[in-house]
């Protein structure tokens, strides 16, 4: 059976004859959401960007004491994401958590301010910027779909990751215009992102609506709370299993940018002064390409485009160990990770949002997100002692026969699950 | 429900204060901005030995004296965040941009003779006892989607040959005895021997971090003995300066030691506070060496290298301490 008949369910039929009107384009919560998030990714980007220079020619810090604490951060974060999934839904205050999140990472902009040169109030700060990251993101795309018809959602998430992919490439760029103008004060452009991220909290407040809960398993039971016990009862849900399961297998098949960019580095020796273009390149493509495969999800099915995306990423894999050099190795690349991002990072929750139970969908989205997460910390590990065993090459070919184990695996577990999403 | 009109009106509000608030504490930082290090000594820097100290002072070259440290000092308008000489050969880690760095070879007279543009931010500088060899580290920040982590660069230039290394993960890896590669090998705070070949280094590799010896010729680096970071050969060759961290532990903080390559034991110095800085030798007894007050500003101390005596204040207000030998 072809995988484009896999899911293209039957009820597809009734819906052929309305697809112009989605052409137009996304609902207003989303827009507003995608708003928020490309300042957000403003503000966040002007941190990144400028941290390195503040913590070594601003405070003469040591910086390699902080790459211990990252693994203890993620595995934190992961549990708490699940925590305010659960709590968002609970309480049907998806708006209020993602809003908690997104407050939580802006006040942390001004701790750095705070923290001086302390390395544990540094560590502090950063994990709490981290945090609120971490709770918001499934809050934010429950939203997202719960504010979409189930069959325009990956035009949703395309354009919502799309705008998060602008605001992610404007950062750096101011970041660079406050110290052109105030000169190596980088406490001028913590202000500036606090501030900027306090916009993007005020635009969530007034413009992002939440929409009453749609109705729940049976008439009269949906005013009813959900419980611990309903929402661990995802756990023992087939399809969420085989969701998770698959998100998981996923990500063990992703071996991290890090090693990605320095794969190319040292494959083409790129003068290590534009190594920081290679995230440039692919963070390009991303978001040029998110809405458009988007909306290629919601016309050919989700899964087709997760399997492309993922398709790519093996093509990645395979050109750093393959013959191919120079500028085509490094362009192809670059162009083939970006397309990875762009159709896999949103289509996948477009793919997994239709099959939450709508009660539980935060909670369902965070078990994914934190599925996947937890898995790149174990591949990354993995694709370390690979490349210490065999060499960087033979590593990447043994990365790209991983993407195609974990793919079909994938296909199966995800195909008939998704044979029976609404459409 | 709030009217749209009434959303607008709050968003508006809300930009324009947020806006004041992000310009106004923008303007009152760049006043607060230190004015560039005035020529305040008519006395040029030059890098010709003598028995003068040299440092940067407020991001400029200077030199003073050391007999007299607190006298009037030298201060030129080249620019460098680390500065080192030897033999009338100097390094300048300088910025190129306001966002880019490059590795400055000097001559006596402070004109540049050579450049070459390094990724990251200024780290480590050394000149090898000849003048002939000059090493660089930098940081390099992790990208944004990998998030937080960051890495080491060394690389040595052979001004006689012009030969360059870029990095040294370029080279092969012993690891007691055995040959060892990973890719989260990072390099970082070289010292030459006097013959220009031979030469020590810290490499970190899954959470240790070591004192290598390298064949810059030969292309290879040996684990020597692990906990040793920043070596600094001493000028006669016998012994290494370094930071070791308290427990193995380089989130407790260095303690400032020496190593006796003959023995293979070490002495922890007089020096109580943590020293994050690579050393320099002033002569075969002392060394000299960067500390910071909380708020960053930096003060060079030296301390006598045996483990005898205390440490004491040498240059107020600078960093980077260099012999000019």
């Amino acid at each position: 059976m072809y995988l484009s008949t896999v899911s293209r369910p039957a009820a597809d039929a009734p819906a052929a004859g309305r697809p112009r009107r989605r052409l137009a384009g996304v609902g207003g919560t989303v827009l507003a959401l995608g708003t928020v998030s490309l300042i957000t990714d403003v503000s966040a980007e002007m941190v990144t960007a400028v941290l390195p220079l503040y913590l070594v020619l601003g405070l003469n810090l040591s910086p390699l004491a902080f790459g211990v604490l990252d693994g203890v951060y993620t595995g934190a974060t992961a549990v708490l994401r699940v925590v305010g999934g659960f709590v968002a839904d609970r309480f049907r205050r998806r708006k209020l958590v993602a809003g908690t999140g997104y407050a939580l990472s802006a006040v942390a902009k001004l701790g750095l301010l705070l923290a001086g040169r302390s390395v544990p109030a540094i560590g502090a700060v950063i994990a709490a910027d981290r945090l609120g990251k971490g709770i918001r993101t499934a809050p934010r795309d429950a939203l997202i779909t719960l504010a979409t018809p189930p069959d325009a959602l990956g035009r949703a998430f395309g354009v919502h990751r799309a705008m998060d992919g602008v605001g992610a490439f404007l950062g750096p760029l101011v970041a660079l215009a406050v110290l052109s103008a105030v000169g190596p004060n980088y406490d001028a452009v913590f202000v500036a992102s606090f501030c900027v991220a306090a916009l993007a909290v005020v635009v969530l407040v007034l413009f992002v609506r939440e929409r009453p809960a749609p109705a729940g398993p049976a008439p009269g039971t949906h005013d009813r709370r959900v419980t611990v016990r309903e929402a661990a009862s995802l756990l023992r849900d087939r399809a969420t299993r085989r969701l998770v399961l698959a998100a998981a297998l996923l990500g063990l098949a992703t071996i991290g940018d890090g090693f990605v960019y320095l794969l190319l580095q040292r494959r083409e020796d790129v003068g290590l002064r534009w190594f920081p273009l290679l995230a440039v390149g692919t963070s390009l493509t991303y978001l040029l390409l998110a809405g458009p495969l988007g909306a290629l999800a919601d016309r050919v099915g989700r899964l087709p485009v997760v399997v492309g995306g993922y398709a790519a990423l093996g093509g990645t894999y395979l050109l750093l160990a393959g013959p191919l050099h120079g500028w085509p190795l490094l362009v192809l690349t670059l162009a083939l990770y970006g397309l990875f991002y762009a159709a896999t990072d949103g289509v996948l929750i477009a793919l997994a949002g239709p099959v939450l139970p709508a009660r539980v969908r935060t909670t369902g989205i965070a078990l994914v997100q934190t599925g996947q997460a937890l898995a790149y910390l174990v591949s990354s590990v993995l694709f370390g002692l690979a490349w210490q065993v065999w060499g960087p090459r033979a590593a990447s070919g043994v990365a790209a026969l991983a993407v195609v184990a974990a793919l079909l695996v994938s296909v199966f577990l995800l195909g008939p699950m998704h044979r029976r999403s609404p459409r | 429900m709030m009217s749209t009109r009434a959303k607008l009106a709050i968003l508006t509000a809300s930009v324009v204060a947020l806006g004041a608030l992000a310009a106004g504490y923008a303007v009152v930082s760049a006043r607060r901005t230190p004015a560039p290090a005035a020529a305040a000594a008519d006395r040029a820097v030059t890098l010709r030995p003598g028995p003068r100290l040299l440092a940067v002072t407020d991001r400029h070259a200077s030199t003073a004296a050391l007999a007299d440290p607190a006298g009037p000092r030298a201060v030129s308008d080249r620019e460098c965040l680390r500065v080192y000489a030897a033999a009338g050969t100097g390094v300048c880690l300088a910025p190129s941009s306001p966002w880019s760095y490059q590795v400055v070879v000097l001559d006596a007279e402070l004109r540049p003779t050579r450049r070459l543009d390094v990724p990251g931010l200024p780290n480590r500088a050394r000149v090898s006892a000849s003048g002939r060899m000059v090493s660089w580290t930098t940081f390099v920040g992790g990208d944004s989607y990998a998030g937080g982590g960051f890495s080491t660069r060394t690389g040595f230039l052979d001004t006689r040959t012009g030969t360059t290394v870029t990095t040294l993960e370029q080279f092969a890896v012993r690891r007691d005895g055995r040959p060892y590669r990973s890719a989260d090998v990072n390099f970082w705070g070289v010292t030459f021997a006097r013959d220009d070949n031979v030469f020590y280094a810290t490499m970190s590799t899954a959470g240790t971090r070591w004192l290598v010896r390298g064949d810059a010729a030969g292309r290879i680096v040996e684990t020597v003995r692990a906990n040793v970071e920043c070596p600094s050969l001493s000028p006669d060759g016998t012994r290494i300066a370094f930071k070791e961290a308290v427990d193995a532990d380089p989130g407790k903080g260095w303690r400032l030691s020496v190593l006796d390559l003959r023995t293979m034991r070490v002495t922890a110095t007089a020096e109580r506070a943590s020293v994050d800085d690579q050393a320099a030798w002033l002569d075969d007894v002392t060394l000299a060496y960067t500390l910071r007050s909380d708020d960053g500003r930096p003060d060079i101390w030296s301390v006598p290298a045996d483990g005898s005596g205390a440490s004491r204040l040498l240059l107020p207000g600078a960093e980077s301490p260099s012999p000019l030998t």
